[in-house]
């Protein structure tokens, strides 16, 4: 198959394009950028006039449920979401069931994905066994099946002294350790930020310095051991604070946010909504703004859904029964938009944060157009607008805290090694 | 945001919180009461204000106090009731909340009278119970979590109503577990609603929630500066599994410091009040001279929380 | 529109056929607001012994349902023992019965009085239910507009007057 996206807007943060140029596309590989190859002749041509090209988003944390949890999601169901939100290279979270801490778990989950032929996966290997934070993961082998990093997703380890020696051992490697700031023993039975809205409703309250104090701990276990770390998930402007200096200082650090924190504060539980239970909480206003201007001035690196499908079982139960978490790969693009439309971004500056600054992190050559470079793509319209709604929802998982809402921007195509792999209905 | 307590002409069609309660529906409830509270003085205490109506005390957390309370106020009004004590049964056997109310609108319940251990939970109902478009049945909290109980708080209203008349002039102290109450988060939003100008609470850092003066109250950590001049004492319950752990050393320890004695009261004014929502722990959170002294209107309170009842059932039934 | 009667005469009719009734058992229970305007008055001029008392019916109407609570609820008060005594219930107008009904209902209530009369201003007409005032000021002669109610009113000196308002 070869391609011809005619007319389109390229944009290309990693090579800081943004102009009308046409992308050509054989053997799954961009093979020209404004003309066309010697000999080329396209058995498909997309017209993309007023739309923008731009490449495959890279998600730093989608969970796909598989394996252990395929009642509430499976590869399939997630792949549909991914290509009808122009996302085509997920990182996967190890808390699967059993997590992933096995060489042939990630073998297979690998296997299945490829086969599936949708967004590429990136897993992220489980740190310690079972992520009780006791005994080592076999990293290297972890890595030779295709981990690309390790992390303990929402479960901290509890034994500073198991901390410590995992980020040495990483460090040994050169792995980055992903790791969510959450601190083992404090706040932990609260659901809810602990602030005025807490306080109002009676939910029990989870502590800015539950993020902060496990923070001053990673940056200084960085520190002794060197280790690489990517922080997960920031939720306040103090955490924010504290991985702003130590970058500063020169540490290889870098950090994400989701789409939930960038967008949504206490202020949105409302009245006990469910889908407003997340991990970390959302916390005040000015947390909120404070990493909406991270993001936009770069201390933030990377936006991500942290997508994690959930059931309505699981959310139709009182707020502090709720299962953590809102399904989210659909809205990663449009919720990027709507953040940079409020920022006065450009577009290059928005897609930055989705596509070449996350595929960095993961340590990977997705995320950019580069001749040569596999043909992952996402064509959409600036103008149009997303409705989110349970019935447009691929995903398996319908609650998330934006439903309802019209969102800016709507996925055209989306492409994969070459592959059309959806089309706007 | 919609408020789910009103239905679409501004009424009450839930109880559920009196966080948001505008203050000329708390004042209605206050005087719808006020006529209930001859009921009880009658041969036959009964009115037939809601005979043939169902209404279900849902009980996912066991109180056999508040229980009879709401058992006692639908009984006078001629309402059917049908106690579920829901911490016991079937929820056990893996029914959701939700499956269980849509089996009991199958039996034609009215009216549910909702207690649950997670703070939220009547609302949850409320919802479900709207967007399957029940909407001639009503919910009243019972308490849940450590969020609303706003039938304790109105009966506390009514209380210092009777016995001070006008909210705007008095100074007002609640005392002790606040982080855990959901007792005192009733009281504060309905004396800020009615407009008394000085809520004040008082109790140990460990037992005062994040943020608590955005709610509109003065914190205070020392008793005899708390109580200073107050009208109205407002004693909360400490349960017992607090005690003894990380937020508080002992019982003893804290009657000593937090504990209601004549001796602290006398900083008070001398007309005031002491209320408590009960059950008493003497020696605890209260000494047995003031418990039992003339400045105590605990039973009262009692007697009127039937009243409140009565009130917001009646109101509920006819809206 | 219908010469309405004047209250006074109407009262003065009432008492004469009331006084010779009334005895040391006699209570009087007017029921709110009118009926317990005129029960005050009548309880003055027939020298009733045992104290006033007065009712609001709200909690006992049949349309309890349908119109829900009236804004401004009255407590009842009863301050006689009801077993055993005869009570003159009194109303400003007796209409379709049905607030009578609720009375009665509400009366037995507080115990088992030995009889119960009824007495009223004004009559007029159309009864829904079987009941008969043993005393009244006046019957209308002719029915009024349904949409209208006929109540007694009563001035800042006390007067009490009778009035046509439109439902």
């Amino acid at each position: 198959m070869k391609i011809h996206i005619a007319n389109g807007r390229l944009i290309d943060p990693a090579h800081e394009i943004d102009q009308q140029r046409d992308l050509f596309i054989a053997s799954g590989k961009i093979v020209g950028i404004g003309s066309a190859p010697d000999g080329f002749t396209a058995t498909r041509r997309i017209d993309a006039s007023g739309k923008i090209v731009c490449p495959g988003l890279v998600d730093l944390a989608a969970r796909l449920r598989e394996p252990g949890f395929e009642y509430l999601a499976t590869l399939e169901s997630e792949m549909e979401a991914a290509m009808a939100g122009g996302v085509t290279s997920l990182a996967i979270p190890p808390d699967t069931d059993p997590p992933l801490d096995e060489p042939g778990l990630v073998e297979m989950l690998c296997y299945r994905a490829k086969k599936l032929n949708r967004a590429h996966v990136y897993p992220v290997g489980a740190l310690t066994l079972r992520l009780e934070g006791k005994r080592l993961s076999e990293m290297a082998e972890l890595v030779d099946a295709g981990c690309v990093a390790f992390s303990q997703a929402n479960t901290p380890i509890v034994d500073t002294q198991v901390l410590f020696c995992a980020l040495q051992y990483a460090a040994t490697f050169g792995y980055r350790v992903w790791l969510q700031p959450i601190a083992p023993r404090f706040g932990h039975e609260g659901v809810a930020h602990d602030g005025e809205v807490a306080t109002r409703l009676g939910l029990p309250g989870i502590p800015t310095a539950a993020e902060t104090i496990a923070l001053f701990t990673y940056i200084e276990l960085a520190r002794l051991t060197g280790a690489k770390l990517h922080i997960t998930r920031l939720s306040s402007a103090e955490g924010l604070a504290l991985v702003r200096a130590a970058k500063a200082e020169g540490l290889d650090i870098t950090c994400d946010v989701s789409i939930n924190h960038l967008h949504l504060s206490e202020m949105d539980i409302g009245y006990f909504n469910a889908h407003c239970r997340l991990n970390p909480p959302l916390r005040s206003l000015r947390d909120r703004d404070a990493l909406q201007a991270a993001l936009a001035n770069g201390d933030i690196d990377a936006l991500c859904s942290n997508h994690s499908p959930i059931d309505d079982d699981a959310k139709q139960v009182p707020f502090s029964e709720a299962e953590p978490g809102a399904t989210g790969i659909e809205l990663l693009l449009p919720l990027a938009l709507k953040w940079g439309q409020g920022h006065k971004l450009s577009l290059l500056e928005t897609l930055r944060r989705v596509t070449i600054n996350p595929a960095r992190i993961i340590g990977s050559k997705a995320g950019q157009l580069s001749l040569g470079a596999r043909a992952d793509i996402c064509i959409f319209d600036a103008e149009g607008e997303t409705t989110v709604t349970r019935e447009r929802l691929r995903s398996q998982g319908k609650n998330t805290p934006f439903l309802g809402l019209n969102l800016p921007g709507k996925v055209c195509y989306t492409v994969v090694e070459g592959k059309v792999m959806y089309a706007e209905p | 945001m919609h408020n789910p307590q009103l239905n679409a002409h501004g009424e009450l069609q839930h109880l559920l919180s009196l966080d948001g309660l505008p203050r000329d529906i708390l004042t209605a409830i206050l005087d719808t009461a006020e006529p209930f509270t001859e009921v009880a003085e009658r041969e036959i205490k009964k009115l037939p204000i809601l005979r043939g109506k169902s209404i279900f005390n849902l009980f996912f957390e066991n109180s056999t106090r508040t229980r009879t309370t709401f058992e006692i106020a639908a009984k006078r009004l001629s309402a059917d009731v049908i106690n579920l004590n829901v911490a016991t049964s079937s929820t056990n056997k893996g029914e959701t909340l939700l499956d269980t109310v849509d089996n009991l609108c199958a039996m034609q319940a009215d009216m549910f009278v909702v207690r649950h251990a997670s703070s939220g939970a009547p609302y949850l109902i409320a919802e479900h119970l709207h967007t399957t478009k029940r909407h001639d049945i009503h919910v009243i909290n019972a308490g849940d979590g450590r969020h609303a109980h706003p039938t304790q708080g109105l009966l506390d209203m009514y209380t210092i109503r009777h016995y001070k008349q006008d909210f705007t002039k008095l100074v007002i102290a609640i005392v002790g577990d606040v982080l855990h109450s959901r007792v005192a988060r009733s009281q504060i939003a309905a004396l800020t609603t009615l407009g008394v100008p000085e809520v004040r609470v008082i109790g140990p850092k460990t037992l005062m929630p994040t943020d608590l003066d955005k709610l509109g109250v003065r914190v205070f950590h020392d008793m005899r500066e708390g109580l200073r001049d107050v009208d109205v004492v407002m004693m909360l319950r400490l349960q017992n599994e607090r005690m003894n752990g990380p937020l508080l050393p002992s019982g003893q320890e804290f009657f000593k410091v937090w504990g209601l004695t004549p001796e602290k009261l006398a900083v008070a004014r001398p007309d005031a009040i002491v209320m408590h929502p009960g059950p008493m722990n003497r020696g605890v959170e209260i000494d047995s001279a003031v418990a039992d002294g003339s400045q105590a209107v605990i039973l009262p309170q009692v007697t009127f929380g039937i009243a409140v009842r009565m009130a917001v059932m009646s109101m509920l039934g006819s809206n | 529109m219908p010469q309405l009667p004047d209250a006074n005469t109407l009262f003065a009719a009432l008492i004469e056929q009331m006084a010779p009734h009334v005895n040391d058992d006699t209570a009087l229970v007017g029921i709110y607001t009118g009926g317990a305007w005129l029960a005050e008055r009548l309880h003055e001029a027939l020298g009733i012994r045992h104290p006033l008392g007065t009712i609001d019916v709200s909690f006992y109407r049949d349309d309890y349902g349908a119109k829900g609570l009236h804004p401004q609820l009255r407590r009842s008060d009863i301050p006689f023992d009801m077993e055993g005594r005869s009570v003159i219930l009194v109303d400003d107008v007796l209409f379709t019965g049905r607030t009578t009904r609720a009375a009665l209902n509400e009366l037995f209530d507080y115990g088992r009085p030995a009889r119960v009369d009824l007495a009223v201003l004004v009559d007029r007409g159309e009864r829904q239910l079987p009941i008969y005032p043993r005393f009244c000021g006046h019957t209308l002669a002719a029915p009024l507009n349904e949409k209208q109610n006929l109540q007694l009113e009563k001035a800042d000196n006390g007067n009490l007057t009778l009035r046509l308002i439109d439902a």
